[in-house]
């Protein structure tokens, strides 16, 4: 799986290191995490029975998990019986062959795609490439990241990390040459870059024969899958081809239909803070006279069952991908998106990540200790995934690999991990109000209240790797 | 073994904790939060509610009675300057009697997707409407057509009859039947992926008006018709 991991990618420290450094960046973050935060939190608020939303999700995920052979036979069966072709795939390599076999097959030679973290996790359009087929982004953020030819850094906005200015910057130079180029005096109000995202992107729509998604939501019950998203990009994508290949990883099922009565009051408030998102598709299988004649859906393992296998780690399947948790995240609005080399970063990244890739390297090894262990990511977690549990879980795991395998331990990295956050402690104390109040503390009041939260957080990790040589209210002390 | 059987192996290997004789409904799941009935916040009625939060996200939305759908649906039209406009199959005749009939495209043949492009817009009805969070669903029933029909033209306009509209998302989902492809549209296209700042119009129709059709009570007690 290391082939996934982003090109010479330095281990999380360091990568975030440089990221700080980079005040740009910086700010772009800051702004965008700061506006985003508010808005869900208003979202949120707008629902009494927000903490019994998420218990709901939380429930039919562990559902799901401990059930999943099943439910992947149901939806293999419903899938199929609604016209679809079900092909499975164990690892990356197994997936983007089978991708590039479908495309192959219809001679075309080039595809619209919808953006899909399970797609870029296994490195599809580098793969589509190499076989000699085009690959075309359609969500803006995801186009603004191929045209700039750069890496995601955020599950939502993946060019989170890029102004207004940049963008035009980047669509004037590059649109050209992928299709129709930006207009002449583009400027960077929003409103004309999402314009010039229009007409750059119309052409290939009308013409697209082959589409490439991801999927939501996949109900196991009727076959159902769901796309949820913005733009109207997904429906382009969704609608108008002949054929439509659909990637999904194996934990994206739910039981039943209903199921989704909860998902969608979930995600949209989690992530964009919208009451619902502008677009939301389900398709079973085929329609007659309506969307692609052909669709296959291909079921990824790429790990996951690895993830299944460890109780305690399983429950980083129940994600969604809304990122509440980034945005809360003061190791991520001070590292940035690219430290975590992988599609995933953020809270979520640090547990998802080593596990779904194993912790080889350095990067996926030292992924556990890039948290403060404050909290504030389970608080707005619309699953209710313990983060914090899960990352402490892991840094045992990877301290007892690491003696085995007589390689360093990685208490070092721990350290600096905290340090980031820990000498602003203004900063983290504004993001965890921010958390708090939008996660609503019940039930675990005592634990966060208890200050300084994340100090004490830290210390009570009984299962932590041996403890650094002074403790970190020592520490804090002696920087502050 | 092949890539299914070796898939479903793992899942059960990683699966040993779990006991062999559990069952998925041994899992609780706990379904105490408002599975519908009462919005949770804002105008008590629907039609006001759905009215307000399609506004909220960029949708223009005009209350209407029986007797004014008609023309409604001209004037709307005419305002846009939409030269033409595309109505489903299945949209009452009643409602689109006061359109230009030269004004008037049946999707029958299918309109090429190149046409659909140039086209000034598409009358639908809807399948059902959600008022807590302002969604319109299309399940390509009557009078809503194919779902390029909605999405390729830039201008949307939606009729929506008062007592389509339900409280909260499970009870639409409980409407709705899945083996439909179901769209669940709240607002016109947007994205925020510019510095998290939302922008509305990007890939659908850029403009949505909603009529929605709100009698006010007969006086003798039977509906009007509409
Ligand atoms: S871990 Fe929770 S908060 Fe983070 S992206 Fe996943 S669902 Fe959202």
């Amino acid at each position: 799986m290391n082939d996934t991991t982003f090109l010479g990618m330095p281990a999380f420290p360091s990568a975030a290191k440089s990221a700080l450094d980079n005040a740009q960046l910086r700010r772009n973050l800051a702004h965008a995490t700061d506006t985003i935060r508010g808005k869900r939190a208003h979202a949120v608020g707008e629902l009494d029975d927000w903490e019994e939303l998420r218990e709901a999700g939380r429930a039919i995920k562990e559902r799901t998990l401990r059930h999943l052979d099943r439910y992947l036979i149901q939806v293999e069966e419903r899938v199929t019986a609604a016209g679809g072709h079900v092909h499975w795939a164990r690892d990356a390599e197994e997936a983007r062959r089978i991708v590039i076999d479908l495309v192959q097959a219809t001679g075309e030679r080039e595809v619209v795609k919808v953006k899909s973290m399970a797609t870029q996790e296994i490195g599809l359009n580098e793969a589509l490439a190499d076989a000699g087929i085009s690959a075309y982004e359609t969500d803006l953020a995801e186009l603004i990241v191929q045209l700039g030819q750069d890496h995601p850094s955020h599950i939502l906005v993946p060019a989170i990390h890029r102004n207004r200015a940049e963008i035009r910057d980047i669509f004037v130079r590059a649109m050209g040459d992928y299709g129709t180029a930006a207009p002449a005096g583009l400027s960077d109000d929003p409103h004309a870059l999402a314009e010039a995202a229009r007409r750059h992107l119309r052409e290939k729509f009308l013409r697209a024969k082959v589409a490439v998604s991801g999927a939501n939501f996949l109900v196991a019950e009727t076959g159902t899958a769901v796309v949820v998203e913005s733009e109207g990009n997904g429906r382009m994508c969704l609608t108008l081809p002949d054929t439509l290949i659909s990637v999904v990883g194996i934990e994206k099922v739910v039981p039943t239909w209903r199921d989704l009565e909860v998902f969608l009051q979930l995600l949209p408030r989690s992530s964009t803070g919208e009451r619902m998102n502008p677009y939301t598709s389900t398709w079973t299988g085929t329609a007659a006279d309506d969307g692609p004649s052909t669709f296959h859906l291909v079921l990824l393992d790429a790990g996951r069952t690895d993830t299944l296998a460890d109780p305690i780690g399983r429950q980083a399947l129940n994600c969604i991908r809304c990122s509440a948790c980034l945005n809360v995240c003061p190791v991520y609005e001070r590292a940035g998106g690219h430290a975590y080399g992988s599609v995933y970063p953020g809270p979520i990244g640090a547990i998802l990540t080593p596990q779904l890739r194993g912790t080889t390297s350095a990067v996926d090894r030292s992924l556990p200790y890039a948290s403060t262990l404050c909290g504030a990511c389970y608080e707005v977690c619309p699953v209710k995934i313990n983060i914090p549990e899960v990352l402490v879980h892991l840094r045992a795991r990877v301290v007892d690999d690491s003696r085995r395998r007589r390689i360093p331990t990685p208490e070092k990295l721990a350290m600096s991990a905290a340090r980031w956050v820990l000498s602003h402690p203004s900063r983290l104390a504004a993001v965890q109000r921010a958390g708090s109040a939008a996660g609503r503390l019940a039930g675990r009041r005592g634990r966060i209240s208890r200050l300084p939260g994340p100090l004490s957080a830290w210390t009570e990790t009984r299962d932590a790797p041996a403890p650094p040589t002074e403790t970190f209210r020592a520490w804090w002390r002696r920087n502050r | 073994m092949n890539a299914r059987d070796d898939v479903l192996a793992r899942v059960r290997r990683a699966l040993a904790d779990v006991p062999d004789d559990e069952r998925p409904q041994d899992v609780p799941v706990d379904r105490r939060y408002s599975a519908g009935g009462t919005p949770p916040a804002g105008p008590p009625d629907l039609v006001q509610l759905l009215a307000e939060r399609l506004t909220d996200y960029g949708a223009s939305v005009r209350p209407v009675t029986s007797d004014e759908v008609a023309a409604a649906v001209a004037q709307a039209v005419s305002a846009r300057g939409a030269h033409s406009v595309v109505v489903p199959r299945g949209f009452p005749p009643q409602w689109q009697a006061a359109l230009a009939a030269e004004r008037v495209l049946t999707d029958e043949p299918r309109l090429p997707v190149e046409q659909l492009d140039r086209i000034g817009g598409v009358v639908t009805t809807v399948a059902t409407a959600i008022a807590a969070t302002g969604t319109l669903v299309l399940d390509c029933g009557p009078g809503q057509g194919r779902r390029a029909l909605t999405l390729v033209p830039d201008y949307h306009l939606c009729v929506v009859r008062a007592e389509q509209i339900v409280a909260s998302v499970p009870e639409a989902l409980a409407r709705l039947a899945p083996v439909r492809p179901l769209t669940f549209i709240s607002g016109p296209s947007a994205t925020s992926d510019i510095e998290l700042d939302r922008v509305e119009g990007v890939h659908g129709p850029r403009t949505l008006q909603v009529l929605v059709i709100s009698d006010p009570p007969n006086p003798l007690g039977t509906p009007l018709e509409s």
